[in-house]
Protein backbone atom coordinates (compact mmCIF):
# COMPACT_ATOMS: atom_id res chain seq x y z
CA UNK A 1 0.00 0.00 0.00
CA UNK A 2 1.46 2.99 -0.81
CA UNK A 3 0.51 6.42 1.35
CA UNK A 4 1.26 10.05 0.16
CA UNK A 5 3.54 12.03 2.38
CA UNK A 6 5.00 15.37 0.68
CA UNK A 7 6.73 16.33 3.94
CA UNK A 8 9.45 18.77 3.16
CA UNK A 9 12.72 16.82 5.03
CA UNK A 10 14.19 19.77 6.92
CA UNK A 11 10.41 20.20 8.10
CA UNK A 12 11.58 19.16 12.28
CA UNK A 13 14.04 21.44 11.66
CA UNK A 14 12.12 24.01 10.86
CA UNK A 15 9.56 23.84 13.00
CA UNK A 16 12.46 24.12 15.65
CA UNK A 17 13.53 27.16 13.90
CA UNK A 18 9.85 29.01 14.44
CA UNK A 19 10.39 28.29 17.92
CA UNK A 20 13.59 29.77 18.24
CA UNK A 21 12.51 32.66 16.50
CA UNK A 22 9.51 33.48 18.55
CA UNK A 23 11.24 33.01 21.30
CA UNK A 24 13.77 35.30 20.25
CA UNK A 25 11.43 38.01 19.43
CA UNK A 26 9.91 37.99 22.47
CA UNK A 27 12.85 38.78 23.68
CA UNK A 28 13.42 41.46 21.34
CA UNK A 29 16.90 40.25 20.24
CA UNK A 30 17.85 40.58 16.86
CA UNK A 31 19.95 37.02 15.78
CA UNK A 32 22.16 37.10 12.50
CA UNK A 33 22.95 33.51 11.55
CA UNK A 34 26.58 34.52 9.88
CA UNK A 35 27.97 32.31 7.01
CA UNK A 36 30.68 31.36 4.65
CA UNK A 37 33.34 29.16 3.86
CA UNK A 38 36.21 28.42 6.27
CA UNK A 39 38.80 31.16 6.49
CA UNK A 40 36.53 33.92 4.64
CA UNK A 41 36.75 35.94 7.66
CA UNK A 42 33.10 35.26 9.77
CA UNK A 43 35.23 35.48 13.18
CA UNK A 44 36.96 38.93 12.13
CA UNK A 45 33.53 39.98 11.30
CA UNK A 46 32.18 39.46 14.77
CA UNK A 47 34.71 40.81 16.34
CA UNK A 48 34.46 43.64 14.41
CA UNK A 49 30.89 44.14 15.19
CA UNK A 50 31.59 43.42 18.65
CA UNK A 51 34.29 46.32 19.00
CA UNK A 52 32.39 48.65 17.18
CA UNK A 53 29.02 47.91 18.91
CA UNK A 54 29.71 47.49 22.11
CA UNK A 55 28.64 50.65 23.83
CA UNK A 56 25.49 51.09 21.81
CA UNK A 57 24.66 46.74 21.65
CA UNK A 58 23.97 44.14 24.27
CA UNK A 59 25.73 41.32 21.99
CA UNK A 60 26.52 37.38 22.86
CA UNK A 61 27.65 35.40 20.49
CA UNK A 62 27.25 31.43 19.44
CA UNK A 63 30.14 30.16 17.78
CA UNK A 64 29.42 26.94 16.01
CA UNK A 65 32.39 24.61 15.51
CA UNK A 66 33.62 21.24 14.29
CA UNK A 67 35.61 20.87 16.89
CA UNK A 68 37.99 23.20 19.22
CA UNK A 69 37.15 26.51 21.20
CA UNK A 70 39.86 28.72 19.10
CA UNK A 71 37.36 31.45 17.80
CA UNK A 72 35.28 31.57 21.02
CA UNK A 73 38.08 32.04 22.94
CA UNK A 74 39.05 34.67 20.64
CA UNK A 75 35.61 36.42 21.32
CA UNK A 76 35.26 35.85 24.91
CA UNK A 77 38.48 37.60 25.18
CA UNK A 78 36.81 41.00 24.87
CA UNK A 79 33.99 40.53 27.37
CA UNK A 80 30.85 39.15 25.64
CA UNK A 81 29.22 36.42 26.39
CA UNK A 82 29.79 33.23 24.17
CA UNK A 83 28.69 29.85 23.78
CA UNK A 84 30.04 27.50 22.13
CA UNK A 85 28.30 24.55 20.20
CA UNK A 86 30.92 21.98 18.88
CA UNK A 87 29.20 19.82 16.25
CA UNK A 88 31.82 16.93 16.35
CA UNK A 89 32.21 16.53 12.64
CA UNK A 90 28.67 17.93 11.64
CA UNK A 91 28.56 20.60 8.80
CA UNK A 92 26.37 22.86 9.86
CA UNK A 93 24.34 23.89 12.51
CA UNK A 94 20.76 23.46 13.43
CA UNK A 95 17.92 24.22 14.96
CA UNK A 96 18.16 21.89 17.64
CA UNK A 97 21.71 22.83 18.92
CA UNK A 98 20.75 26.36 18.95
CA UNK A 99 17.86 25.61 20.97
CA UNK A 100 20.68 24.15 23.46
CA UNK A 101 22.64 27.18 23.01
CA UNK A 102 19.86 29.53 23.72
CA UNK A 103 19.18 27.52 27.41
CA UNK A 104 22.53 29.01 28.73
CA UNK A 105 21.93 32.55 27.59
CA UNK A 106 21.17 35.37 29.30
CA UNK A 107 18.25 35.81 27.39
CA UNK A 108 17.26 39.20 28.51
CA UNK A 109 20.17 41.42 28.57
CA UNK A 110 20.88 40.44 24.56
CA UNK A 111 19.90 42.73 22.12
CA UNK A 112 22.12 41.58 19.53
CA UNK A 113 23.01 37.86 18.92
CA UNK A 114 25.40 36.94 16.23
CA UNK A 115 25.51 32.82 15.33
CA UNK A 116 28.59 32.18 13.78
CA UNK A 117 27.47 29.17 11.64
CA UNK A 118 30.05 26.13 10.50
CA UNK A 119 32.11 27.39 7.91
CA UNK A 120 30.85 25.87 4.65
CA UNK A 121 28.97 27.23 1.56
CA UNK A 122 26.23 24.80 0.89
CA UNK A 123 25.00 22.77 3.77
CA UNK A 124 24.32 25.64 6.16
CA UNK A 125 21.79 27.08 3.65
CA UNK A 126 19.31 24.11 4.31
CA UNK A 127 18.68 24.72 7.83
CA UNK A 128 17.27 27.31 9.60
CA UNK A 129 18.23 27.89 13.18
CA UNK A 130 15.36 30.48 14.09
CA UNK A 131 17.82 33.51 13.00
CA UNK A 132 15.91 37.17 11.35
CA UNK A 133 18.63 37.64 8.79
CA UNK A 134 21.48 35.51 6.75
CA UNK A 135 24.47 37.40 6.17
CA UNK A 136 26.79 35.51 4.08
CA UNK A 137 30.98 36.60 3.58
CA UNK A 138 32.57 36.09 0.20
CA UNK A 139 36.31 36.79 0.41
CA UNK A 140 37.79 37.82 -2.63
CA UNK A 141 40.52 35.14 -2.65
CA UNK A 142 37.95 32.36 -3.04
CA UNK A 143 37.02 34.25 -6.86
CA UNK A 144 34.07 35.38 -8.14
CA UNK A 145 32.66 32.60 -9.54
CA UNK A 146 30.74 31.57 -6.39
CA UNK A 147 27.45 32.61 -7.21
CA UNK A 148 26.23 29.96 -9.27
CA UNK A 149 28.50 27.20 -7.39
CA UNK A 150 26.87 28.08 -4.12
CA UNK A 151 23.18 29.13 -5.48
CA UNK A 152 20.84 28.21 -2.80
CA UNK A 153 23.22 30.38 0.00
CA UNK A 154 23.11 33.12 -1.91
CA UNK A 155 18.93 33.38 -2.98
CA UNK A 156 18.56 33.35 0.86
CA UNK A 157 21.06 35.43 2.19
CA UNK A 158 19.82 39.48 3.25
CA UNK A 159 23.12 40.44 2.57
CA UNK A 160 26.38 39.60 1.41
CA UNK A 161 29.57 41.38 2.73
CA UNK A 162 32.41 41.23 -0.20
CA UNK A 163 35.75 40.70 2.33
CA UNK A 164 38.98 41.61 1.99
CA UNK A 165 38.33 43.75 -0.57
CA UNK A 166 41.83 45.43 1.10
CA UNK A 167 43.21 42.51 -1.30
CA UNK A 168 41.30 43.95 -4.35
CA UNK A 169 45.01 45.42 -5.82
CA UNK A 170 46.37 41.99 -6.32
CA UNK A 171 43.59 39.86 -7.01
CA UNK A 172 41.81 39.00 -10.48
CA UNK A 173 38.33 39.39 -8.57
CA UNK A 174 35.71 41.11 -10.67
CA UNK A 175 33.11 42.71 -8.61
CA UNK A 176 30.69 43.90 -10.76
CA UNK A 177 30.16 40.59 -12.49
CA UNK A 178 30.00 39.09 -8.68
CA UNK A 179 27.56 41.72 -7.39
CA UNK A 180 25.11 41.38 -10.71
CA UNK A 181 24.99 37.03 -10.22
CA UNK A 182 24.00 37.66 -6.87
CA UNK A 183 21.39 40.13 -7.34
CA UNK A 184 20.59 38.41 -10.15
CA UNK A 185 19.65 35.72 -8.18
CA UNK A 186 18.59 36.97 -5.19
CA UNK A 187 17.04 41.03 -6.05
CA UNK A 188 16.38 41.76 -2.56
CA UNK A 189 19.87 41.47 -0.93
CA UNK A 190 21.92 43.92 -0.04
CA UNK A 191 25.64 43.58 -0.44
CA UNK A 192 28.49 45.61 1.32
CA UNK A 193 32.26 45.89 0.60
CA UNK A 194 34.08 45.54 3.52
CA UNK A 195 37.71 44.68 5.10
CA UNK A 196 37.36 43.19 8.22
CA UNK A 197 41.03 43.95 8.43
CA UNK A 198 41.35 47.29 8.01
CA UNK A 199 38.01 48.35 8.78
CA UNK A 200 37.76 49.88 5.49
CA UNK A 201 33.81 49.90 4.66
CA UNK A 202 32.35 48.51 7.80
CA UNK A 203 30.35 51.83 8.68
CA UNK A 204 27.86 51.01 6.37
CA UNK A 205 27.30 47.48 7.13
CA UNK A 206 27.50 48.92 10.74
CA UNK A 207 24.66 51.08 10.16
CA UNK A 208 22.38 48.96 8.43
CA UNK A 209 23.02 46.82 11.12
CA UNK A 210 22.18 49.26 13.59
CA UNK A 211 18.88 49.93 11.96
CA UNK A 212 17.39 45.96 12.15
CA UNK A 213 18.53 46.57 15.94
CA UNK A 214 16.71 49.69 16.61
CA UNK A 215 13.77 47.91 14.35
CA UNK A 216 13.82 44.66 16.10
CA UNK A 217 13.31 46.97 19.20
CA UNK A 218 10.67 49.03 18.58
CA UNK A 219 8.35 45.98 17.27
CA UNK A 220 9.16 43.73 20.66
CA UNK A 221 9.01 46.60 23.08
CA UNK A 222 11.84 46.91 26.12
CA UNK B 1 27.93 14.92 6.31
CA UNK B 2 24.76 16.56 6.27
CA UNK B 3 22.91 13.59 4.92
CA UNK B 4 23.28 12.14 8.66
CA UNK B 5 20.99 14.17 9.86
CA UNK B 6 18.74 14.47 6.18
CA UNK B 7 18.33 10.20 6.94
CA UNK B 8 17.25 10.67 10.68
CA UNK B 9 14.71 13.09 9.53
CA UNK B 10 13.13 10.67 6.45
CA UNK B 11 13.56 8.17 8.83
CA UNK B 12 11.35 9.77 11.91
CA UNK B 13 8.86 10.84 8.18
CA UNK B 14 8.37 7.35 7.04
CA UNK B 15 8.16 5.97 10.84
CA UNK B 16 5.92 8.65 12.11
CA UNK B 17 3.54 7.86 9.04
CA UNK B 18 3.71 3.78 9.01
CA UNK B 19 2.67 4.46 12.96
CA UNK B 20 -0.16 6.15 11.73
CA UNK B 21 -2.15 3.33 9.60
CA UNK B 22 -0.86 0.61 11.87
CA UNK B 23 1.54 -0.71 9.31
CA UNK B 24 3.94 -3.40 9.82
CA UNK B 25 6.60 -2.91 7.34
CA UNK B 26 7.97 0.49 5.37
CA UNK B 27 9.24 -1.58 1.97
CA UNK B 28 10.09 1.70 0.13
CA UNK B 29 10.39 5.37 0.54
CA UNK B 30 10.18 7.43 -2.39
CA UNK B 31 12.11 10.75 -1.93
CA UNK B 32 12.03 13.72 -4.25
CA UNK B 33 15.89 15.37 -4.05
CA UNK B 34 16.73 17.92 -6.56
CA UNK B 35 19.58 18.25 -8.05
CA UNK B 36 20.52 21.96 -6.23
CA UNK B 37 19.96 20.50 -2.71
CA UNK B 38 23.26 18.84 -2.40
CA UNK B 39 22.39 15.46 -1.31
CA UNK B 40 24.16 12.68 -1.87
CA UNK B 41 21.56 9.32 -2.68
CA UNK B 42 24.72 6.65 -1.76
CA UNK B 43 25.24 8.65 1.47
CA UNK B 44 21.85 8.65 2.55
CA UNK B 45 21.56 4.78 1.77
CA UNK B 46 24.46 4.41 3.88
CA UNK B 47 23.23 6.14 6.82
CA UNK B 48 20.06 4.83 6.40
CA UNK B 49 20.90 1.15 6.60
CA UNK B 50 22.45 2.05 10.10
CA UNK B 51 19.48 4.18 11.50
CA UNK B 52 16.75 1.73 10.17
CA UNK B 53 18.37 -0.89 11.46
CA UNK B 54 15.88 -1.90 14.47
CA UNK B 55 12.73 -0.21 12.61
CA UNK B 56 10.05 -1.68 10.85
CA UNK B 57 11.90 0.25 7.87
CA UNK B 58 14.96 -1.52 7.84
CA UNK B 59 15.55 -2.91 4.48
CA UNK B 60 13.31 -0.31 2.89
CA UNK B 61 14.66 0.71 -0.36
CA UNK B 62 15.14 4.11 -1.29
CA UNK B 63 13.98 5.19 -4.34
CA UNK B 64 15.36 8.92 -5.45
CA UNK B 65 13.44 11.72 -7.81
CA UNK B 66 16.14 14.10 -8.55
CA UNK B 67 14.28 17.07 -10.29
CA UNK B 68 16.77 18.71 -12.78
CA UNK B 69 17.74 22.27 -12.15
CA UNK B 70 15.24 24.56 -13.84
CA UNK B 71 15.42 28.48 -14.26
CA UNK B 72 13.26 31.72 -15.49
CA UNK B 73 14.87 34.77 -16.41
CA UNK B 74 12.77 37.37 -14.98
CA UNK B 75 13.66 39.47 -17.59
CA UNK B 76 11.97 37.82 -20.66
CA UNK B 77 10.67 34.93 -18.85
CA UNK B 78 12.63 32.77 -20.74
CA UNK B 79 12.87 29.46 -19.15
CA UNK B 80 16.10 27.10 -19.38
CA UNK B 81 18.36 24.48 -17.49
CA UNK B 82 22.10 26.55 -16.75
CA UNK B 83 24.84 25.30 -18.74
CA UNK B 84 27.31 24.26 -16.60
CA UNK B 85 28.33 27.56 -14.21
CA UNK B 86 26.68 29.84 -16.78
CA UNK B 87 23.31 30.78 -15.60
CA UNK B 88 22.82 33.64 -17.53
CA UNK B 89 19.49 34.05 -19.35
CA UNK B 90 20.30 32.56 -23.10
CA UNK B 91 17.47 34.31 -24.13
CA UNK B 92 18.07 38.22 -23.35
CA UNK B 93 21.94 37.63 -21.72
CA UNK B 94 20.17 39.26 -18.63
CA UNK B 95 21.72 38.03 -15.32
CA UNK B 96 18.12 38.04 -13.39
CA UNK B 97 17.29 34.58 -12.79
CA UNK B 98 14.75 32.94 -10.56
CA UNK B 99 15.03 28.94 -9.70
CA UNK B 100 11.72 27.18 -10.62
CA UNK B 101 12.97 23.84 -9.73
CA UNK B 102 15.90 21.79 -8.76
CA UNK B 103 16.13 22.92 -4.78
CA UNK B 104 13.13 19.67 -3.38
CA UNK B 105 13.69 17.87 -0.52
CA UNK B 106 10.71 15.90 0.68
CA UNK B 107 9.10 12.56 1.14
CA UNK B 108 6.92 12.36 -1.13
CA UNK B 109 5.25 8.94 -0.55
CA UNK B 110 6.06 5.36 1.26
CA UNK B 111 4.92 1.91 0.36
CA UNK B 112 3.96 -0.11 3.39
CA UNK B 113 2.39 -3.93 4.41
Amino acid sequence: MEIKVLQDILSANDAIARKNQSRLNKHGILTINVMSSPGAGKTSLIMQIISQLREKARIAVIEGDVASTIDADKVSKQGVTVVQINTAGGCHLDANMTENALNNLPLDDIDLLLIENVGNLICPAGFALGEHKRVILLSLPEGDDKAYKYPSMFTQADVVLINKIDLLPFLEFDIASFSNAISGLNPEVKIFQVSCKTGQGLEDWLSWLQEQIKEMKSHHGS
Amino acid sequence: MHEFSITQSILSIALEKANTVKASRVSQINLVIGELSGIVDECVEFYFDFLSKDTIAAQASLSFHHPPTRLRCRNCAAVFSPNNLNWVCPNCHGPKIEILSGRECYVESIEVE
